[in-house]
């Protein structure tokens, strides 16, 4: 069962081959079975997962059920769910049960999706390698000595382990695209502004956007649909209708043109992966579409950019974080001033406080203009970069990430180089482009992703891009070993 | 030497709208602790801020009618400070790009002159909490319900040169949003408060001295003793030999004092950045319309207007235009009556002494405009005399019924019977023999004293008009 896509899934609840009561508990069992060796979750539901599984069951008898109904699902531990604990992976909320549910959680409650439990993630979605979690770091189930990418890499990796048919992540500058490269499973983000950010707490919020991971862009666009919307509870979503995404699926790539970045295999690239994105671009020539070399002169301002405007921006979202309404405070504070201090100090991990600090000093009087005016001027020269690149392509191709998974441990100790992984990644973020990455052929076997960039609002064709390519590989239908098949 | 002081203002104006500025939640006063607060605003971690419209309204309606520029786009920033009765660790507000600019506005000086002040700017933004330091036993209280509550700071260019000046703008921004129906005004309960910038230079000198900062002042009076009580303080500090520092400066009314609460180096830096969760706000012409269709009358329309259709004085309709409930009381009356000029003396005459009294306001008199309408009537009609009329507007206030009641049970109709009159005159007559053989001789003056034991005599009710018609005939026959 585990296996099945989200269609396959579908047809086989209505069919009356298995129910979602059991569809649900096995999905259960093996997190129960694996989880251990992967530590993709924070939190398990069982209770709740029955219970909605149960109701989907009673819909799917009724007739009532939707292509979703039924199919359990697993949410990134940012996304506010009333009545279960929401940590964001941080000691800070490891107390916090939230009192309402984010609007993405509403949607997939409403369309019938059974909710397994929350996953792991980087505290505060802020890595790229899911090792900063208060929980202790999520390994990759390709091979669990590397790290499965962050910051959404429990949804990644448990959708990778096929311990849920998909979950959802969220991405500020790749969080969602780097995991799913590097665990070889589809994850798209939207345009900014096509999922609603209420009760996804906030990292960077001119750069969060929620999105789906999946084992393939045809799942990719069922959630996708149902997720996707104007929501009256946040002022930056857009109020353009939502596609319906399945239905642009098949369409043929013939004469797709394809800008391929030069400035996206330059130095640093690992020569497998290159390997890998160039014979996939290759597949898609096969397919019929057209490679048009580009240039995007700006990319390697996206580091700069990205690092000074997503820590002011969450100096500033993490500041509610103080120990009065809610959260960890600390034990016996002698004033005020006091419980602030040891309350954050004791909440917050290293990286977190590492943003907060350079955030607020790119803030701070004197050096506002210096750092985050500047990183403003640059983030809307990259995004002209985007936008003169789509008057001549399609869509924009490359690497996700410039290399496979990493070892755990590796970089955790040099936060620069770090960030300097999220090269390919951030510039989408900082333009609001929807980008999703595609698994192409593994190097040294491990997964390598592809990165197919859409102009604003051209999520259709992003998946049918996908799709096409889906259709005529098989990357994206292996499966990592030592799961049960 | 002389000194010369520089005053602006920042008024604090809570808009008054149903729902506060970025969330759902009632902004009435006065209800449990944190019973008005939803995740909003308790900023629970994923929750979004959606501008209330409402607001952004009230703003521009504020802006047009000081005639400010209304420039087509503002921005949202966050100031950030930590505070516990400040849920979100910053306060969303307006920095650089406020929604509404450079404005001004006329007060009236005490010689009757007008000076005119500037407006630099209006902005919006949230109001904090409340912090709870009583009944908690060595911890804080806070009380969310005010939280997120919509505020119009409107800031003044440093125009006022003393402290009345600046009580004359205060009153003028008080009169001008109740007027608008954008602010109750009410400033017991903080709608409607002020923050006072001060400082003295040496008269003639172009520079500006070292200002203080006076915090939350609440009342007129406090505004007025505040500046006066601060410019003496910089006065001697610098006569001393001292330095003005660059300091807030609290105002205690019991003591009389203004005291430092923290100098410029103890200032926060609030790093002000756009709100990434708000879309800059459009001022489209569309929205300017139909601002401009619900802008009512402003005061100096409505002093004009009762000048040229009630044929008041300059004085009288300035008086009765300095507060919309007075001027719609007034309006009522008048209309009701068509006694402009009686209504206007009672207004601002009996009604405004029994308020003044008892210290209500006009929507809380004792005393309707229907009420006072009826007695109008009854005085216009000659059924009571204006002496008469005073005493059944105190019973009115007392609660005792309306004028044709109170006329009735009081028997205080006015005797306009000539046959009436003439019988008191020829018992007065009769009583006062010498007095009339006086009169008689060439004592006019001596006419007076008869008015008034015919006046006595009829208890007041006689038309004195009519008495003393029918008294000259008598004497004079």
């Amino acid at each position: 069962m585990h296996n099945k896509s989200l269609t396959e899934l579908a047809a086989g609840l209505r069919a009356g081959e298995f129910t979602s009561v059991e569809l649900t508990q096995h999905f259960l069992d093996r997190i129960e079975k694996y989880d251990e060796s992967l530590n993709s979750f924070i939190t398990v539901t069982p209770e709740i997962a029955l219970a909605q599984a149960a109701e989907a069951d009673a819909q799917i008898a009724a007739g009532t059920a939707g292509p979703l109904t039924g199919i359990p699902m697993a949410l990134k531990d940012i996304f506010c769910t009333d009545g279960v604990k929401t940590s964001c992976a941080s000691k800070m909320l490891d107390n916090f049960i939230s009192p309402y549910n984010a609007t993405v959680v509403e949607k997939l409650k409403a369309a019938g999706m059974p909710m397994l439990g929350k996953t792991n993630m980087d505290e505060f979605a802020m890595g790229s390698s899911n090792e900063s979690s208060y929980y202790g770091a999520v390994k990759n189930p390709w091979d669990t000595e590397r790290v499965p990418g962050g910051s959404s890499g429990g949804s990644a990796a448990a959708v990778a382990a096929r311990l849920v048919p998909m979950a959802t992540g969220t991405d500020t500058g790749g969080s969602i695209r780097q995991p799913a490269s590097l665990t070889g499973i589809t994850g798209i983000k939207p345009t900014y502004g096509r999922v609603s950010r209420f009760g996804m707490i906030a990292y960077a919020s001119s750069l969060d956007q929620g999105g789906v991971f999946a084992r393939d862009a045809a799942d990719c666009a069922l959630v996708l649909g149902a997720m996707a919307g104007f929501d009256e509870k946040d002022s930056t979503s857009s109020e353009r209708e939502v596609e319906d995404y399945a239905a642009g699926l098949d369409q043929s790539l013939q004469g797709l043109r394809i800008g391929v970045p030069a400035e996206y295999f330059g130095e640093g690239l690992d020569e497998g992966v290159a390997a890998s994105i160039k014979s996939a671009l290759d597949k898609y020539k096969e397919l019929g579409a057209e490679i048009v070399e580009i240039e995007l002169p700006n990319t390697g301002l996206a580091i700069p950019s990205y690092y000074v405007i997503a820590p002011a921006e969450c100096s500033a979202n993490l500041s509610r974080l103080d120990g009065v309404r809610y959260g960890h405070r600390c034990e016996d504070p002698v004033d005020l001033e006091d419980m602030y201090k040891r309350s954050r100090a004791e909440g917050f991990g290293s990286e977190v406080k590492r943003r907060i600090m350079v955030g607020t000093y790119a803030l701070s009087a004197g050096y506002y203009d210096a750092y985050y005016l500047k990183a403003q001027k640059v983030r809307r020269k990259i995004k002209d970069d985007f936008v003169q690149a789509f008057e001549n392509v399609d869509v924009i191709m490359g690497p996700v990430s410039p290399t496979t998974a990493f070892k755990l441990g590796e970089k955790s100790d040099d936060p620069v180089s770090m960030y300097l992984s999220d090269i390919y990644t951030l510039a989408v973020n900082l333009a609001g482009l929807p980008a999703i990455s595609v698994p192409v052929e593994p190097a040294e076997g491990l997964p390598v992703g592809l990165q197919i960039i859409g102009n604003y609002f051209d999520e259709s064709r992003l998946l049918n891009v996908a799709h096409q390519f889906q259709q005529a590989t098989d990357w994206h239908k292996q499966s990592p070993e030592g799961f049960g098949g | 030497m002389e000194w010369e002081t520089v005053i602006g203002l920042e008024i604090h104006a809570q808009l008054s709208t149903k729902s506060k500025l970025f969330s759902g939640s009632s902004t009435a006063y006065g209800a449990e602790p944190n019973t008005q607060a939803n995740v909003v605003d308790l900023a629970m971690p994923g929750v979004l801020p959606v501008l209330n419209i409402d607001a952004v309204r009230k703003a521009v309606m504020f802006g047009m009618a000081i005639e400010a520029d209304v420039p087509d786009v503002s921005v949202f920033a966050r100031k950030n400070y930590f505070y516990p009765d400040l849920p979100q660790g910053y306060q969303i507000s307006q920095f650089d790009k406020p929604i509404v600019g450079l404005g001004h506005l006329d007060i009236e000086l005490e010689n009757g002159e007008t000076k005119r002040i500037g407006v630099t700017r209006a902005h919006l933004e949230q109001d904090a909490g409340k912090s709870l330091h009583k009944d908690f036993a060595g911890q804080t209280g806070v009380d969310l319900n005010r939280s997120g509550t919509p505020l119009l700071e409107i800031v003044s260019e440093p125009d006022m040169s003393n402290a009345k000046e600046a009580v004359a703008y205060m009153k003028k921004i008080h009169s001008l949003v109740q007027f608008l129906g954008i602010c109750d005004g009410n400033m017991q309960e903080g709608s409607f408060r002020c923050d006072a910038n001060v400082s003295v230079r040496p008269k003639g000198q172009a520079e500006f001295g070292t200002r203080a900062e006076l915090k939350n002042i609440n009342s007129f009076k406090f505004v007025e003793r505040a500046i006066n009580i601060e410019v003496e303080r910089q006065i001697d500090v610098i006569e001393a030999g001292g330095e003005v520092v660059q300091e807030t400066r609290l105002f205690d009314p019991d003591k009389d004092e203004t005291r430092s609460m923290r100098s410029k180096e103890e200032a926060n830096d609030y790093r002000y950045f756009p709100d990434p969760d708000l879309l800059p706000v459009a001022i489209t012409q569309e929205l300017r319309d139909s601002v401009r269709a619900e802008l009512p009358e402003l005061p100096e329309q409505k002093k004009q207007r009762f000048i040229n259709q009630f044929e008041l004085s300059a004085f009288d309709a300035g008086v009765l235009t300095s507060n919309r409930a007075l001027s719609d009381y007034f309006e009522a009356v008048a209309e009701a009556t068509g006694e402009a000029k009686l209504s206007a003396n009672w207004v601002n005459g009996e009604l405004a002494s029994h308020l003044n009294k008892a210290e209500l306001d006009v929507t809380e008199s004792k005393v309707s405009a229907e009420q006072l309408t009826g007695l109008i009537k009854r005085i216009a009609d000659n059924t009571i005399s204006g002496k008469i009329a005073k005493d059944v507007f105190e019973a009115i206030w007392n609660g005792e019924g309306d004028a044709d009641e109170i006329i009735e049970a009081k028997g205080l109709k006015q005797i306009t019977d000539s046959g009436a009159i003439e019988s008191i005159i020829d018992e007065i007559i009769a009583a006062n023999p010498g007095q009339y053989e006086q009169y008689r001789s060439g004592k006019d003056k001596l006419f007076g004293f008869f008015v008034g034991q015919v006046m006595k005599a009829s208890k007041g009710k006689a038309n004195p008009a009519e008495v003393n018609r029918l008294l000259k005939a008598k004497l004079d026959a």
